[in-house]
Order: C-alpha cells, then structure tokens, then sequence
C-alpha cells in the first residue's frame, strides 16, 4: 500500500518535471527559463529522497541535500548575473 | 471514572502495539506525500498556464515549495530514523527557495520585463516606491 501510493507520488513528480521542462525549452525570457530551471530541481531533489527510500539508502539523503544546495547557488548566480552583470 | 482509567491503561497496550502504530504512521506518511506531489504538479501547471513572468515566479515557486515540504513530512512519517535529515532538508528548502524566488523576481523587474499581455497584472509597487524615492535606485 504504502510502495504504490508512493509510486504514484513519484510519478506525479516525473510530470511535474516534464511540464516545467516545457517551459524551460519554450520559455521567451531568461527568467522564465530560471524559474522553471528552479521548479525542476527542486522537484527532483524530492525525487531523490524518494529514491533512497525505495533502495533503503540514507546516504542518498546527502545527495540531495547537495543537489538543492548547487541549484540555490546556480539561480542567484544567474539572478545576479541579469541584474547587475557581475 | 476509576473504570474507565483502568480500562484505558488495559487499553493502551493494545493500541499503542508498534507494529499497527508503525503501519498507520506509514499509510499517513504516504497520502502525505501523494499530497504534495499533488502539490508540485499543480506548480508546474501553472508555470506553463500563467500569462507572464510574476505570475510563474510566483505559482512555480510557492507551490513546488509546499510540495516539497510536505512530502519529506511524508516521507519523515514513514522512516522515522531519517527524520533528522529530513527535518534539516525541510528547513533548508523553507529557506533557500523564497530567497531565490525573491532575487529572481527582482532581477526580471530590473530588466524591465513588461508585466502581462492582456494587463491582467495591475500593480507594480517596486515601481511606485522607487518613483516615491528616487535616491534608493541601483544602478
């Protein structure tokens, strides 16, 4: 029960990548693209965590935890970036 | 009332057996999780339905953040062993993800990006704060 509705949730995750990929391909803006650059990441450091459960490994854990970190640090780079220009 | 203490402290072995407790914790954890999945495919939804940059900034990045909180809550409620990390995660996103949000909202309002098409987006409060006090603008 509980590894089907987690299935379930993953998947739903998996679409939800898609979609901001969508945006992310089409997007006319920078910040369009950044934004759904945000939205993908974020939804897959959840699909991650979701992904030790399923292999019942805690060090995958750490992994997201990075993963999150590097995508917090790249959008302020680029926010940065297209704002002041350094 | 001294009955129906006794027969609570009867009870309570009964109820509080770790196997069903464990079971219901798991099963709880799970439509959690489903919930904020839910959540983060509703976000992605309104990044590609919404008419202008704000707006997705906005549904994209609040709604993905709920999303993402609440199924490491799930997932804390299923593994109980991992929810130091998990509550250190949650913590993590809570802070980060508005921040990134706000820098990028401000950026696009810095490359002047025109607010919507069909002017469904009225109020621009930067604008009118920076028109108040002209000192305050960056250059």
């Amino acid at each position: 029960m509980v590894n089907t509705i987690l299935t379930i949730a993953g998947a739903l995750m998996l679409v939800a990548i898609l979609l901001s990929l969508y945006r992310f391909l089409k997007g006319p803006t920078t910040a369009d693209k950044v934004v759904a650059f945000d939205v993908m990441t974020v939804s897959s450091s959840a699909i991650l965590v979701l992904l030790g459960y399923y292999s019942n490994r805690y060090i995958y854990l750490d992994v997201a935890l990075v993963y999150g970190l590097l995508s917090f640090i790249g959008v302020i780079i680029v926010a940065r970036y297209i704002e002041k220009g350094y | 009332m001294a009955c129906l203490v006794l027969s609570g402290s009867l009870l309570w072995p009964v109820i509080l057996k770790k196997d069903i407790k464990m079971d219901v914790l798991a099963i709880i954890g799970a439509f959690i999780t489903l919930i904020g999945s839910i959540f983060m495919v509703l976000g992605a939804l309104g990044l590609v339905r919404m008419p202008d940059v704000f707006n997705r900034i906005q549904t994209g990045t609040k709604a993905s953040t709920l999303g993402t909180i609440l199924s490491l809550l799930g997932l804390a409620l299923i593994v109980p062993s991992w929810s130091g990390k998990l509550i250190s995660f949650i913590l993590f996103v809570g802070l980060t993800n508005p921040v990134s949000s706000h820098v990028l909202a401000r950026a696009a309002h810095h490359l002047k990006i025109p607010m919507s098409v069909s002017d469904r987006t009225v109020t621009d409060k930067l604008s009118e704060y920076y028109n108040n006090n002209p000192k305050e603008v960056e250059e």
